[in-house]
């Protein structure tokens, strides 16, 4: 990749290459930067008309983010801490969860451990939407229903995190645990002090994966969550969606405000972003 | 006596403990036991369960079993709707999202393509947006106003401007948009990841038996990448008839004449919206059932089944 071009012909497949994903690219950044366009322009305007050129090329207005930063938008930011908890708290326990169990069925020999794989590899066969009913009239039972354990709960072991964590042990040295046990270490001493540091790189993927996933996550708190103190990000920036709202200024900028602390993450950690994100492909 | 009695106690306990600690025999079913675990409460007793509620009325304080007469209902022209809605979908999903990303990542690992770093990187940005934010935006750019984007630009070719979301194959369009802009630069990557793995000998090789550009494509690029196509396109398909979301964004859960209606949605509005549990949960074992076959269907078709030919 990136050889310099060697002839007209090449010269010309080089330059058709660049200018070919120079517009794929701005495809994919044009909604995004238009959503950053939309947070300096007036709400009112973008409800009615949608994003106009008028609107993308004029100046900066700052109501949006003002109304964002103001006494008002305490839901908002209430639905920010929401989301920032439930996601920080579910990050901490599927990983240490998940990686748990995929590390038991990598490393160690044990009755049913075929069996128990084969679960993982179902459930993720299993579209959550046909669970969510039954699951939802358990949370009722439970009193599990606008709580944030509620939401969190169906996701705390995840499928697709153990399969990662299951793969990626594989490749670990097995000897080292021996060499634990012989300086007598507990199994789950092994585990954390020795093994787990070899996993890190296993752990920021997974740790994207499953925060990115209950970021963004939708459905399930739409059904769970039931006042408006309660509400995730998604949840509540859906409700401004509204035709009749009068909340639209932070209807914007709150959408910005969800996406680009992510994006700054990304250009960060773009390697275990790419990892975690990718993750349902690694070979079996 | 008694504290005697209370140390060797504590003595036994710790030694079932440090034995549980220090078993290599026990401690895997330790290190397993919460997936055990939320799998039996959080799988197998819903999935059974579903399928239970679905011969069921579910009222409040009391279920009566009612047999099938939640199936014969499901099968009713609104049901048929969100069907032909949901496999539209998904056939456009699949095909866009296997095909398109194969020929970028292709591109993209082209010895004389400069700045991927950059390309890669903006292409998987959508990825990290989520539907409720994107479709905000998707619904800004695609306003039914004279005066927005996407009708300023069909405008620009001489067309007349579109109301987006009113009519059935615009719906579409953007709901298949929102789902393609989102997911084509993770199907990218995985693409590249599996070109990685294509020895740059097998291309020069092929140079000398003097293979042109496709016949190089259809027999070293593609065997390799080939997993990754098929496990693109049956993960894309049922992430399709999953698809709730990108409806939602667009039309919440009334759309004129159900032309956003996905079956998720229709699961959604009968079962939690009308608080008919019972019916929702048989439209749910339906839709298990049509992703069942279709996935042993694609399978079947993609080759998955056959194993180490050609």
């Amino acid at each position: 990749m990136g050889e310099p071009a060697r002839n007209t012909k090449e010269k010309l497949i080089s330059v058709g290459l660049i200018v070919l994903f120079s517009l794929v690219s701005l495809t994919a950044l044009f909604p995004v930067i238009s959503l950053v366009v939309a947070s300096f322009s007036p709400s009112t305007d973008l409800m009615r008309f949608g994003l106009t050129a008028e609107l993308f090329f004029s100046g900066f207005v700052m109501e949006n983010f003002q109304a964002l930063f103001s006494a008002e938008s305490g839901a908002y930011w209430r639905w920010y801490m929401n989301s920032l908890i439930i996601s920080g708290i579910l990050i901490v326990l599927s990983l240490f969860f998940s990686s748990m169990v995929g590390y038991a069925l990598a490393l160690y020999e044990f009755k049913g451990k075929r069996f128990i794989f084969l679960l993982v590899l179902l459930i993720l066969m299993i579209p959550f939407e046909i669970l969510m009913l039954p699951l939802y009239t358990l949370m009722i039972n439970l009193r599990l229903v606008d709580s944030y354990f509620g939401v969190m709960l169906p996701l705390i072991v995840a499928p697709i995190a153990v399969f990662f964590f299951r793969q990626y042990c594989l490749g670990l040295p097995k000897e080292l645990m021996e060499s634990g046990r012989v300086d007598g270490c507990t199994e789950f001493g092994i585990f954390t002090r020795i093994m787990a540091p070899l996993m890190l790189p296993s752990f920021a993927a997974m740790a994207i994966l499953q925060g990115l996933q209950s970021w963004n996550n939708f459905l399930w708190p739409l059904l769970v969550l039931r006042s408006n103190d309660m509400f995730t990000l998604p949840v509540g920036l859906a409700t401004l969606l509204t035709p009749y709202g009068n909340n639209y200024e932070i209807l914007f900028s709150g959408s910005v405000m969800a996406i680009i602390p992510i994006i700054v993450l990304f250009l960060f950690f773009q390697r275990f972003f790419i990892a975690g994100l990718t993750s349902g492909g690694v070979k079996g | 006596m008694e504290k005697t009695w209370e140390e060797t106690r504590s003595v036994q306990k710790r030694s079932f403990l440090s034995k549980l600690m220090y078993s290599k025999k026990l401690a895997p079913y330790v290190f397993v036991s919460p997936f055990i675990l939320s799998f039996l409460v959080l799988t197998l007793y819903p999935f059974i369960s579903a399928i239970n509620m679905s011969f069921q009325r579910v009222l409040p304080g009391q279920t009566e079993y009612i047999g099938l007469a939640n199936y014969d209902r499901v099968f009713n022209p609104v049901f048929f709707t969100a069907l032909q809605n949901t496999t539209v979908y998904v056939i456009w999903t699949v095909v866009i999202l296997t095909l398109v990303p194969m020929v970028f990542a292709v591109f993209l690992n082209h010895r004389l393509i400069r700045f991927t770093n950059f390309f890669r990187a903006s292409i998987f940005i959508p990825a990290l947006t989520s539907v409720i934010v994107a479709g905000t935006i998707f619904r800004m750019i695609f306003g039914e106003s004279d005066a927005a984007f996407a009708n300023q630009v069909l405008q620009v070719f001489g067309m007349e401007p579109i109301e987006w979301r009113y009519s059935a194959g615009t719906a579409m369009f953007l709901m298949v948009a929102l789902a393609c802009w989102r997911w084509m630069g993770v199907n990218v990557l995985y693409y590249l990841a599996a070109l990685q793995n294509v020895s740059h000998d097998l291309y020069e090789a092929a140079d000398i038996d003097g293979a042109n550009a496709w016949q190089k494509f259809r027999h070293v690029t593609f065997p390799a990448i080939k997993p990754i196509f098929i496990f693109l396109s049956t993960i894309t398909t049922i992430n399709g008839f999953r698809m709730f979301e990108e409806s939602f964004v667009f039309f919440e859960t009334t759309s004129p004449g159900n032309i956003g209606l996905t079956i998720v949605g229709y699961i959604y509005t009968e079962g939690i919206q009308r608080n008919d549990m019972g019916f929702g949960a048989a439209i749910g074992i339906v839709l298990l059932l049509i992703i069942l076959v279709v996935s042993v269907i694609q399978l079947y078709l993609t080759g998955a089944f056959k194993k180490g030919e050609e």
